[in-house]
């Protein structure tokens, strides 16, 4: 959706507005008018389990939000919209039908001087149905990675230095740490930001086909694995695949390296090492 | 070990009710203080912190065993920003003994974890670390704690 659509249609009472920003204060300095915020970590994923929340929960969330089963929402956030495009995929494993996203996130709304406020909306409960999530259609686990290997196309969206494993050995300090660096062999890098361009929107539909299709080799049929670090850059990329170029069978594997580089015996790939053997 | 200016601020954090805290997070953030101008104008001076996602600088000086602290911080990570302000209202000034000796897990009894999630509130360990090894070079004292 472009930022002049969104405010065309702002006062659509079948439309929510959802703003998941990688910082969890950046909602409260100023947002799209009426727009709700939804907190990728304090909202969408369980507070003791690594996993996102249950049907309950889901739904609790989806009420207090002001969100039908029929809503239109529209994520938008920051850091070219690597959040929001997390949000809208953890919805859509709830089944949501109808998400979609601001092209060009909080950049471009707030580059081209459109309103923004501080005031927070709230909205009626709905009644929001308990819907059980969907793990198998667009969501991969480590074990399905593993039987994925040598079976279709496996994209690592991190950086070049991440892939090649050179990120993992910063000395002495805490992030979002792997014990090994390198990457799931087959993987090709395709980092997520060559399908954005510098205002935060999208590249146009043929460039990302370029880039996918004809360089990567992806074809219509394909059952595709995207992973990053921890799922949310290839959140982004997801989205690509599945809604601006309709490709049916993509999956997010959301655990990503923080689980793959610190998990036991799983093969991994490092350019100057020998390839990993089968067993 | 926690310098008495750090220690108030985590108190006020850790009595404040839920909803209260963030606000007073945004209210740190706001609260940066501008960089002097020899920092403003000499940015390569100032020490990235890598392991914040969102990119913050900072800078120690070390006058008569006080510490000083300079950040930079894009008002578009306000997060981040706090984390500067809280420890910018909670070290600088202090001793160089003092902020060796600050434990990183000052952060953690603040009651922000469930707020902005763990994997945020490491970035405040990681500019801490940043601040005592400028300060270890800047002294040539060995970090103790």
């Amino acid at each position: 959706m472009t930022t002049k659509w969104l405010e065309d249609h702002a006062n659509d009472p079948q439309l929510v507005i959802a703003e998941s920003d990688e910082d969890v204060l950046l909602y409260d300095t100023g947002h799209i008018p009426g727009a709700v915020k939804i907190d990728w970590h304090a909202d969408l994923n369980d507070p003791v389990t690594r996993d996102y929340v249950d049907a309950e929960a889901f739904a609790r969330l989806m009420s207090a939000k002001g969100i039908t089963r029929d809503t239109t929402i529209v994520f938008y956030g920051d850091t070219f919209n690597w959040w929001a495009a997390y949000a809208l995929w953890v919805c859509s494993l709830f089944g949501h039908a109808d998400v979609r996203l601001l092209d060009g996130g909080r950049q471009r709304w707030t580059a081209e001087g459109r309103r923004m406020t501080t005031e927070v909306p709230s909205p009626s409960p709905t009644v929001y149905p308990v819907v059980v999530r969907d793990d198998r259609s667009i969501r991969a686990f480590k074990d399905d990675v593993l039987a994925h290997l040598g079976t279709g196309p496996l994209v690592d969206v991190r950086s070049p230095a991440e892939y090649s494993g050179e990120l993992t050995h910063m000395a002495d300090y805490p992030q979002e740490g792997a014990l090994r660096g390198g990457h799931i062999p087959t993987a090709k890098n395709v980092p997520w930001r060559r399908a954005a361009n510098d205002d935060g929107t999208f590249r146009a539909v043929d460039e990302l086909r370029a880039i996918y299709l004809d360089e990567l080799g992806i074809r219509a049929g394909d059952d595709v694995i995207a992973y990053c670090r921890i799922g949310e850059r290839s959140s982004h990329t997801w989205f690509v695949l599945t809604h601006l170029l309709g490709l049916p069978n993509v999956r997010n594997y959301d655990g990503s390296w923080v689980e793959w580089g610190n998990a036991v015996r799983v093969p991994i790939e490092r350019p100057g090492y020998p390839a990993p053997s089968a067993g | 070990m926690v310098p008495a200016a750090l220690e108030e601020i985590v108190e006020d954090f850790r009595l404040s009710p839920r909803e209260m805290r963030l606000q007073l997070l945004l209210d740190y953030s706001r609260s940066v203080p501008a960089l002097p101008e020899r920092y403003a104008d000499n940015h390569e001076a100032l020490e990235r912190v890598a392991e914040c996602q969102t990119p913050i600088f900072v800078a120690v000086e070390v006058a008569d065993d006080r510490v000083h602290l300079f950040f930079d911080a894009p008002v578009e990570a306000p997060t981040t920003r706090g984390f500067a302000g809280i420890l910018a209202a909670g070290l600088d000034g202090a001793s160089v003994g003092e902020v060796l000796s600050t434990s990183p897990d000052f952060a953690l009894s603040m009651g922000l974890g469930e707020l902005v999630s763990p994997l945020r509130l490491r970035g405040m360990s990681a500019i801490l670390a940043r601040i005592k090894r400028q300060v270890v070079m800047r002294t040539g004292t060995s970090l103790g704690a």
